[in-house]
């Protein structure tokens, strides 16, 4: 009994998220699914469970083929996913979630699913009380409840999207021991993640996606190194940059925590001179997003932060915006500009100066005067959510001071073209002649690699390494990525 | 050029449904066997037909054009300020209060009722704020939870402390003095003060909105209020103080229902005026230049529709009706519209 995939192809508007995809997974096997960010796993998972339709290509389960439309067809033949977040309905009961998904007629069969549920629990050796609330179970206990329902419905199929990013240590242990029992009970397990070390502990073979494609299929074990190059393609050269004039200290974060929904930071120490340009490298959710939102003032953080010798940690974020510490969030629309605000109005709103009335003839000419400046494709009179992502980073540009003390960025060029990437830090480090000073998180490593002045790399929370941006390689970055330390 | 063709497309369906209400307007009509052409004549000119009923029509138009104006301060923020109608009886309230206790000449007690339906209605309207921006409570719920505690506050205040000497008449309180009552224009019905009041609170929300950073700031926050946040915008502040504005107009659209039109405080004192705002908002697309002729419109039918009653021995519930009927056309046609493009941007993408 084998899945097989063939010439998967799924494209979203002009981004091509699975190129003519293809693998096997024999029953009985733990196969890994390994890729950076963007690689395309996401969407051949969310294909693989009837989320998504793909463009092109097939899917076999035994020599059949299946069309899958719905998630609810994917289930019926056999193919169960576990989401990163456990799908299950809070204020339920377990054996209410139990019975939730499942197919049949109005009445509720509840001693069934009670037995049912005991059942595979006892074989599995979950311990869930079959009436307790969903919302306190933990992570881990809500993942075995997702599990044992899957198996219930019958299906032989598990995918596994990310599954550790939420969970303890001991949790994790219990759930590779659970994975281990499924694979040897002959069921398929798809496990997706970015981490090394856990493909390379749990699964007997690995598919490496890059950029959509099939980067290269292994039997493990192989070096790490080897799966980094997979992972981040050929070794990008390194930089050859003049070292840096640094300024005096401008930003110091001594001991800092914070945490914000599932993610954290914990006892971060880092000091950032004028004109230095930080990069923070990390898979989605290793904690820079709470580490850049801490330095903004977003989210609130124990430990101190001092801005050019004064302490902040107490200031809000409105107070270090004036101070000069802008925030340039990777939501574009909805957290960087107002939907349904024109360019004139938001150069209206940013205005430094400006009484109780709007002076909208000077606001508009102003605006004219920005586009030109910053090269945006756009008019005055241009809603943000009407503009490419390109010039929607350029009108977050234009509407900053053009002096700010730090800025700290979320993938700054994520959906831009090269030009305009190119474009966006060329006028981006113009400003550091000036002093300012940059904090930046980034998935893509050679962007880190080519205006990172130092890479500090997040792992769970943690900064687990420092490297100098224009002396690194892929793949000492790669390992420290995946959690390897060097 | 471009611009006008653009913004008439992206009005058309929201045209298109006037005539699909007045269609199904004239389905009721036949099914309430009144002749259409005689009804609407009659409406004309139950509502414009002299100065007297001109003048009536106006004294239903202000604290309509009031309530609209308090609903688009709150809507520009982002708030579904439901609770406008508590916010209303509130300031009536408040309002009252004033009428009764204070003797003064005229100019002192009206200024002084008005002053406190301002205080009445913001008041009321900054508790639900309080309750939304620092305890969490949706403005729906919050809304409706504190206008039913309006309601039950003015009947018992009708029934209890301030009832006629006596005897307890859901009809009301004993009149205000002569000096509480706002004056009229010789022998009309209507009151200059009130339809002033209207015109005001329209033309300043209008300017408000269209031409001070206040204004910009509030819309920022209603349209995103993260990125709002992000820009620098104290969202939370702002959020107050549409609630405020909101209710300290509310209110004086209660002080205008009080002192102008039943000079007592009775118990439907409101009688559903910030629900009908909400309609003509929603038709108005939240714009206050639109909300103002719609209200108009509204108030036509509504003191009208008396007029069918006498006539035709129609009830005049049926000008709500066709309210009801013209707004869930006008909503129908913008769902419409946006299935529509959505489609097309799903065509367009496959």
């Amino acid at each position: 009994m084998a899945l097989e995939l063939r010439g998967i192809r799924k494209r979203f508007g002009s981004v091509v998220a699975n190129d003519g995809i293809s693998l096997r997974i024999e029953a009985g096997e733990i196969h890994g699914l390994l890729g950076e960010n963007g690689a395309g796993k996401s969407t051949l998972v969310k294909i693989l469970s009837g989320f998504l339709t793909a463009d092109e290509g097939e899917v076999e389960l035994r020599g059949q083929r299946l069309d899958l439309r719905s998630p609810r067809e994917a289930i019926a033949a056999g193919i169960g996913i576990l989401h990163q977040e456990p799908l299950v309905f809070l204020p339920f009961t377990a054996v209410d979630n139990f019975i939730a998904g499942a197919p049949g007629g109005l009445r509720l069969r509840r001693a069934e699913a009670r037995a049912a549920l005991l059942r595979v629990c006892a074989e599995f050796g979950f311990e869930i009380d079959p009436d307790a609330v969903a919302s306190t179970l933990t992570i881990g206990e809500r993942q075995q409840l997702e599990i044992a329902r899957l198996i219930w419905l019958g299906a032989r199929i598990l995918i596994f999207d990310e599954p550790t990013t939420a969970i303890s240590e001991a949790q994790r242990q219990r759930l590779f021991a659970t994975l281990r029992r499924l694979a040897a009970d002959g069921m398929s397990v798809i496990f997706v993640s970015h981490k090394l070390e856990e493909v390379a502990d749990l699964c007997e073979r690995v598919t490496v996606l890059q950029h959509g494609h099939v980067a290269g299929e292994r039997t493990l074990p192989v070096p790490a190194e080897e799966l980094v190059t997979l992972m981040f393609g050929r070794a990008v050269e390194a930089g050859t940059r003049p070292e840096p004039v640094l300024g005096a200290p401008r930003l110091r974060l001594d001991g800092v925590s914070a945490r914000e929904t599932s993610a954290s930071i914990n006892d971060v120490t880092l000091a950032v001179a004028r004109g230095e340009v930080i990069g923070i490298a990390g898979l989605e959710g290793a904690g820079q997003r709470v580490l850049l939102r801490a330095i903004a003032g977003q989210v609130p953080a124990a430990g101190r932060i001092t801005l050019d010798g004064t302490d902040v940690t107490g200031a809000d974020y409105r107070a270090r915006l004036a101070a000069g510490v802008h925030y340039m969030p990777a939501d574009r629309i909805g957290e960087g500009l107002v939907p349904g605000l024109t360019i004139t109005e938001h150069v209206a709103l940013t205005a430094e100066h400006g009484g109780a009335t709007i002076d909208w003839a000077e606001a508009e000419r102003e605006a004219a005067r920005r586009i030109e400046q910053y090269a945006i494709r756009g008019r005055p009179d241009s809603v943000p959510e009407s503009l490419s992502g390109g010039n929607q980073q350029r009108l977050l540009l234009a509407l900053m001071p053009p002096v700010p003390s730090v800025v700290l960025m979320e993938h700054p060029t994520r959906g831009l073209d090269v030009e305009s990437a190119a474009w966006v830090w060329k006028q981006l480090l113009e400003r550091r002649q000036h002093g300012t000073s940059y904090v930046f998180a980034s998935s893509d490593l050679e962007e880190l690699m080519t205006y990172s002045d130092r890479i500090l790399v997040c792992f769970a929370g943690r900064i687990i390494g420092e490297v100098p941006g224009a002396r690194t390689s892929v793949q000492e970055l790669g390992l420290l990525i995946g959690g390897v330390a060097a | 050029m471009n611009r006008a063709l653009e913004a008439l497309r992206a009005a058309t369906p929201r045209l298109l449904a006037v005539p699909v209400a007045l269609a199904v307007g004239l389905v009721l009509l036949w099914v309430a066997d009144a002749p259409p052409l005689e009804t609407v004549r009659h409406l004309l000119q139950g509502s414009l037909g002299g100065q007297q009923r001109i003048g009536d029509t106006l004294m239903v138009w202000a604290p309509l054009a009031l309530a609209c104006a308090a609903l688009i301060l709150t809507f520009t923020a982002g708030l579904w300020n439901i609770g406008v109608e508590g916010q209303i009886i509130a300031g009536a309230i408040a309002a009252s209060w004033v009428a009764r206790e204070l003797s003064a000449p005229p100019a002192v007690v009206l200024s002084a009722m008005l002053a406190a339906g301002a205080l009445g209605g913001g008041a009321w309207a900054g508790l639900l704020g309080v309750l939304n921006v620092r305890g969490g409570v949706h403005e729906i719920f919050g809304g409706l939870g504190l206008t039913f505690v309006a309601t039950g506050a003015v009947i018992y205040l009708v029934l209890g402390p301030w009832k006629r000497p006596g005897i307890a008449s859901t009809s009301g309180t004993e009149p205000f003095d002569a000096a509480a009552w706002f004056p009229t224009l010789g022998a009309l019905r209507v009151s200059p003060l009130a339809v002033g009041l209207g015109v005001l609170a329209v033309v300043a929300v209008y300017l408000v909105l269209r031409g001070t950073r206040f204004g910009l700031r509030l819309r920022a926050t209603g349209q995103g209020r993260a990125a709002a946040a992000r820009l620098g915008i104290p969202t939370d502040r702002y959020l107050m103080y549409a609630f405020l504005l909101s209710g300290a107009i509310a209110g004086v659209a209660g002080a205008v229902l009080v002192g102008a039109q039943h000079h007592k405080l009775v118990p439907s004192v409101s009688g559903g005026y910030g629900f009908l705002g909400i309609l003509v908002v929603l038709l108005a697309g939240f714009r206050m230049a639109w909300a103002a002729p719609i209200a108009l419109f509204f108030a036509m039918i509504a003191s009208g529709g008396v007029q069918l009653q006498l006539r035709l021995d129609l009830h005049s519930s049926l000008g709500g009706v066709f309210q009801g009927v013209l707004v869930l056309s006008v909503l129908l046609a913008g769902g419409w519209q946006a299935l529509r493009a959505r489609r097309r941007e799903a065509a367009a993408r496959a």
